[in-house]
């Protein structure tokens, strides 16, 4: 009781704008004075509910002073991380007044999952965000711990550049950057509800468009107003965190969900989904019996990241090596003769397929040895990660779980996996732009569209800012397509056909393979984002000098012929695959660096060396090979890229009738012979 | 009778256009939002008429015109009255179904209205129709192709139905009607199926395997389904294009040297003038086509110029586009005047040489010999490869009775020699027609082969481009260059066979990849 007086003087306290807020904002913050006072969970919808109902009784105190915030933004991002991130970035470089607030200034650009970044499809996200000048490619140069281009061996477009990173440094760095960031203010604060206008004439021509964002109400009632806003919740919208059969709300171990934006969006007619991924243990190095492991070392020159960089901040025999063990047919019986103690793997929502619990493994694909790899959190910390071992059941089993696990028969766990279930918005109702197609202003990136993974949350983050900057201003749309970069791809993917599990790059999404790779990603997208203002002067003349060294060089690789005989005596031993692969009785010099065999090197042994500058420069080498193995390809897939250009460009109105669609007049008339029981 | 190359180029037209917007448009979208009708059986007058009509509105519109609050049972056929929604006019009294979506024929809701088949009686229900809220005419072909938007037939399933309601003959309707039951689909289906199971494991090798346990071996094992699967397709391939020409007609030409009785042989064949008939050697300047059912088979025949050196500009012309004609048909109904023969008649090996010759400088002779040389690696067992040729000695009613005895032992004795069809013939007395028109039934059977047996027949160009296209693209997958390359070819045929059947889908191979393997991470 005395609570509930505390609680009510507290309200008498405080002064309440209600004429541009709707009375849930009251509610809310009712909810949380008394959650706080009561010591209630906060997140109790029920209550909330009721409240709700009760605010036209408490109108009385909706008093005169107002506490909208006199700061203007052009932006503001809701959401520290890897979408997050790249979004205030991306909107700051555009020049906009952009705001980012998060629950914890401390915790942006946590890594929540695992320490690595890039790898196959998802190597490619990062370049093509680096290209656009993003940060989290140069981050990572300067963070990981261990670099590797997997698939090395299956053709330069579908190498995966990957890399170990030290978590504690990557957050910092990433602060660094963020905090030291011209025209990004960045302030802790959670989110609750969002200003939403009515349309007003001038956006009529916007015909789905229902409301119009127009900035958001914090926790403590404030409001901050702006002409974009950009949501990058993750898994904090109505997060629950499942641990055995204890289930929290949090949006990761010891945060907090976001309970009121989730039902605000809910309210603005979203169709909201529920999904659900995991994280595995983590367990101490120090308790780890590494003489039974396979050791797998970083690359001896390791790729980075960013087309900024020569090269990564880790000297390369200073890399730590990661290890592969593998479960114990004594982890799948724990998991099966436990299953009524681990909620998670019991529920309805939809996990991913391709980063399955250690559970979904053994229920799918039978109690067999399953890899895990053991990869290093940082060069300063003893917690070591479980890759390939997301696990829910309650800690004690896990730790027994591990325990049989080669390798691990004495270690400790310092931190048990747990599974997180959280809401998304079916990503169908965003522009290819990420803007809603329901309120206008308002910006969806990362996992509330359904995907999963820092790469893919990064990509729609720079996006997503990069849009809210322009839109900001009434600038036309800055839109990545499917011929232009796995970006493009992502996008397209979430906003044409959704997603009923997380989202996750794969190489095999792309159409265009041969074109997208990671070695040309500058090439694609860097001029493009250049002209759009989100990219530097100096990237893009690095670009652009790179890009003219590349045309120089290959023009002359194609002007110098030498009969078969003379390449063949540059070539020693396997001539043969050369003279079967080309026609023609004078091949060019570009036309035998097309074949595996071909080294550039072996170019400097043409005779009077015209090639020294190529030879010389390892970077540019290495992408004329590639230019060359894929030379013949190119232009097949050119063409396609123009086919499917030219259909695009036919811009479907958002209101268009599909039905209403027809075929040309002549076509109809054809039909005719086929028309068959009309 | 419909001229089968135009419409076979007319259908293949309207496919490339749904094939294009097939591989771009997603259609997701479910049920139609547009309600359309149309006069479903021919323009009257006639007993019945069928009007129908499919789109969300038909329930409305069906209770609007009936005068009904209710709809009927769904699939019963019911009588009532139709009314006009304006003026509130009796208009006919019809048979009226319901057929409430999904089961329908489009996946609509769909009616049918059956009413009598006078002009006015159809004029006015269609006017009535037009007069309800947001009903739309239907275009050509509308019906049809929301049937294939909502899933409910394939673009094979489309096409057979197209080619059901073209039928003309009886070999035809069996044909398009197993195509239309999707037994083509189905098959073209399986192989698709399996290539996008060789297309997973290629890709699931390239997106998952080094940290991810996929051995390296089941590329090898889908280059081995690979195999098998070219394989399948190459002996479907080499059908002799006997589904296609069952669908388009078998193309016979009629060549002879000139006045042999080429053209009146044609008008015989069709029962009416269809070509000019003068006793005037070389008459016939151009090629005359003219379809005909033979036991149910359709065929074409072309009546040609006759062969002969001349200085004549138009008959050069006529004599090049004969040797054409006779060079591109499944067959050669070879012609000769048995009465040029009877100097010679007596003398039994200096007849054989004559004909032997005239044979060969009509190029009958030439071309049985090449197409039989090249058979030897083809598949052993399917002689329908070689051209084939039928001779046709005509006018032996102008013979004596001795004289026929010994043309009937060459003929014999050339039968045997050269392995074609040879028969006496008079086109004044028509002796010997019911044997002549035995023989090229046999003959046109075995190009076409019987449509209810074995495995569906290719029935369309289209089909078989795709399938070529698909078969370069798989042969060009070789392992030992850069897998990204070879998955691009796979990804190329895969496109091609998708397009046949009209499905191309993506989500698909990550479907398999994640059944197939426990992928780690």
């Amino acid at each position: 009781m005395a609570a509930l007086a505390r609680f009510q003087q507290d309200i008498s306290k405080t002064t309440w704008r209600v004429n541009n807020l709707n009375f849930k904002v009251c509610a809310n913050r009712i909810m949380h004075l008394m959650a706080a006072r009561l010591g209630l969970p906060a997140h109790l919808s029920l209550l909330r509910g009721k409240l709700t109902g009760k605010t036209l009784n408490l109108r009385y105190l909706s008093g005169n002073a107002s506490e909208v915030d006199s700061n203007f933004y052009d932006v503001i991002v809701v959401g520290g991380g890897h979408a997050g991130c790249e979004a205030a970035a991306a909107s700051a470089r555009l020049g906009r007044k952009t705001l980012l607030l998060t629950h914890k200034i401390e915790t942006i650009g946590e890594m929540s999952c695992n320490p690595s970044f890039g790898g196959i499809g998802k190597g490619h996200l990062v370049r093509e965000v680096d290209a656009l000048d993003g940060v989290c490619g140069r981050i990572c140069d300067k963070s990981g711990i261990h670099f590797k281009v997997l698939n090395k061996k299956k053709g330069p477009a579908v190498w995966g550049l990957r890399a170990q990173i030290d978590r504690d440094l990557y957050r910092r760095y990433m602060q660094e950057e963020i905090l030291n960031t011209k025209c990004l203010t960045v302030e802790a604060s959670p989110v609750d509800d969002l200003i939403l206008d009515d349309v007003t004439p001038e956006h009529v021509d916007d015909m789905v468009c229902e409301k119009i964002c127009a900035g958001v109400v914090l926790e403590n009632g404030r409001c901050v107003k702006a002409s974009s806003v950009v949501i990058t919740t993750g898994t904090f919208l109505r997060g629950c965190i499942h641990l055995g059969l204890d289930i929290r709300p949090a949006g990761r171990l010891g945060d907090a969900p976001a309970m009121g934006l989730a039902k605000t969006l809910e309210e603005a007619g979203f169709t909201v989904g529920r999904l659900k991924t995991g994280t595995p243990p983590r367990i101490d190095r120090t308790t780890i019996n590494y003489k039974q492991l396979e050791s797998h070392f970083g690359d001896d020159i390791p790729v980075p990241f960013s087309f900024m960089n020569e090269k990564v901040s880790i000297k390369p025999e200073e890399q730590v090596s990661c290890h592969l063990t593998n479960s114990s047919t004594k982890v799948g019986e724990i998991i099966l003769q436990n299953k009524h103690l681990n909620h998670h793997i019991r529920e309805e929502v939809t996990g991913p397929r391709y980063c399955p619990s250690i559970e979904s493994k053994v229920m799918r694909f039978g109690n067999r040895p399953h890899q895990i790899w053991l990869e290093p959190e940082g060069l300063n910390t003893n917690i070591v990660y479980m890759q390939g071992f997301s696990v829910t059941l309650p800690p004690e089993l896990q730790e027994e779980c591990i325990h049989n696990v080669r390798g691990l028969e004495e270690a400790t766990m310092t931190r048990p996996g747990y599974g997180v279930e959280y809401d998304f918005m079916d990503p169908r109702q965003i522009k290819p732009s990420l803007e809603t197609k329901r309120i206008k202003g308002l910006f969806f990136a990362g996992q509330i569209n359904g995907t999963t993974g820092y790469e893919e949350a990064a990509a729609q983050g720079i996006i997503a800012g990069i849009n809210a900057g322009l839109t900001a201003r009434g600038e036309p749309p800055f839109i990545v397509n499917r011929t232009e970069g796995y970006i493009g791809v992502l996008i397209d993917d979430l906003t044409t056909q959704g997603t009923t599990e997380p989202y996750r790059m794969f190489t095999s999404r792309t159409e265009f393979r041969i074109s997208l790779r990671p070695d040309n990603a500058d090439l694609r997208l860097t001029e493009k984002g250049y002209k759009a203002g989100c990219v530097t002067e100096e990237r893009y003349k690095k670009t652009k000098d790179m890009e003219c060294k590349l045309s120089e060089n290959i023009e002359l690789l194609k002007a110098y012929k030498m009969s078969r005989a003379q390449w063949s005596n540059i070539l020693h031993e396997c001539k043969a695959e050369i003279l079967l692969a080309k026609t023609g009785s004078k091949l060019s010099a570009f036309d035998v660096l097309q074949s595996s065999y071909f080294q550039v090197s072996y170019l400097s042994e043409v005779p009077g060396n015209p090639f020294q500058g190529i030879v010389s420069d390892d970077v540019l080498a290495g992408r004329i090979k590639i230019e060359a193995v894929y030379e013949p390809f190119m232009k097949q897939q050119k063409q396609n890229i123009e086919e499917v250009r030219a259909e695009e460009e036919l811009e479907v109105p958002p209101d268009l009738d599909f039905n209403r669609l027809s075929m040309s007049r002549e076509v109809i008339g054809l039909l005719n012979t086929v028309r068959p029981t009309t | 009778m419909l001229n089968f190359a135009q419409r076979y180029r007319t259908v293949h037209i309207v496919c490339i256009q749904w094939k294009r917007c097939l591989s771009r448009t997603t259609f997701k979208m479910g049920r139609s939002v547009k309600t359309i009708y149309a006069l479903s059986s021919g323009q009257g007058p006639a007993g019945l008429a069928v009007i129908r009509a499919s789109g969300p509105r038909c329930s409305d519109v069906l209770k609007e015109v009936t005068k009904q609050s209710h709809l009927p049972r769904p699939r019963m056929a019911v009588n009532r009255d139709i009314f006009s929604p304006l003026s509130g006019e009796l208009l006919d009294k019809s048979i009226v179904l319901w057929f409430p979506g999904p089961n329908s024929f489009t996946g609509d809701d769909v009616c049918e209205f059956h009413v009598h088949g006078g002009l006015a009686v159809i004029q006015a229900v269609l006017r009535a129709l037009g007069n309800c809220e947001d009903l739309y005419q239907a275009e050509p072909g509308e019906f049809t192709k929301r049937a294939f938007i909502n899933g409910k037939l394939d673009l094979t399933e489309v096409e057979g139905l197209g080619d059901l309601v073209a039928a003309e003959t009886e070999t035809q309707r069996q044909q398009a009607l197993r195509q239309m039951s999707g037994e083509l689909g189905s098959l073209y289906g399986r192989w698709r199926n399996e290539l996008v199971k060789v297309v997973a494991h290629v890709e699931a090798f390239i997106d998952f395997s080094e940290d991810e346990n996929i051995e390296g071996s089941i590329v090898d094992q889908a280059m081995e389904s690979l195999k098998k699967l070219e394989n399948s397709i190459r002996v479907h391939l080499k059908d002799n294009r006997r589904g296609e020409r069952l669908r388009n007609g078998v193309q016979i030409a009629i060549i002879g040297e000139p006045n042999a009785g080429k053209s009146s042989l044609l008008n015989i064949l069709c029962k009416r003038p269809a070509a000019i008939v003068t006793p005037i050697a070389g008459t016939t300047r151009d090629v005359v086509e003219s379809a005909v059912n033979i036991g149910g088979y359709p065929v074409l025949f072309s009546d040609t110029a006759g062969i002969r050196e001349t200085n004549d500009l138009v008959e050069i012309e006529g004599v090049k586009r004969a040797t054409e004609r006779a060079q591109t048909s499944d067959m050669v109904v070879t012609v000769v005047d048995a009465s040029t023969l009877q100097p010679v008649i007596k003398n039994s090996s200096e007849i054989d040489d004559l004909v032997t010759a005239l044979l060969r400088t009509l190029g009958t002779l030439q071309r049985t010999m090449d197409k039989a040389g090249s058979i030897t690696d083809e598949i052993a067992d399917n002689d329908t490869t070689s051209q084939q040729s039928m001779v046709l000695f005509n006018k032996v009613d102008l013979l004596a009775e001795r004289e026929r005895k010994i043309l009937k032992e060459v003929m014999n004795s050339l039968t045997k020699d050269q392995g074609f069809y040879i028969c006496g013939f008079s086109c004044k007395t028509l002796e010997g027609l019911d044997t002549f028109l035995e023989m090229l039934k046999g003959t046109v059977s075995k190009l076409c082969g019987d449509p209810l047996s074995g495995n569906p027949s290719l029935t369309q160009e289209r089909h078989r481009m795709h399938l070529e296209l698909c078969l370069a693209a798989m042969s060009k997958v070789k392992l030992d260059n850069d897998l990204v390359i070879d998955a691009e070819h796979l990804r190329e045929a895969l496109r091609h066979l998708g397009r046949i059947t009209g499905h191309v889908r993506v989500e698909e191979v990550l479907d398999v990849i994640f059944k197939d393997f426990c992928i780690g991470k």
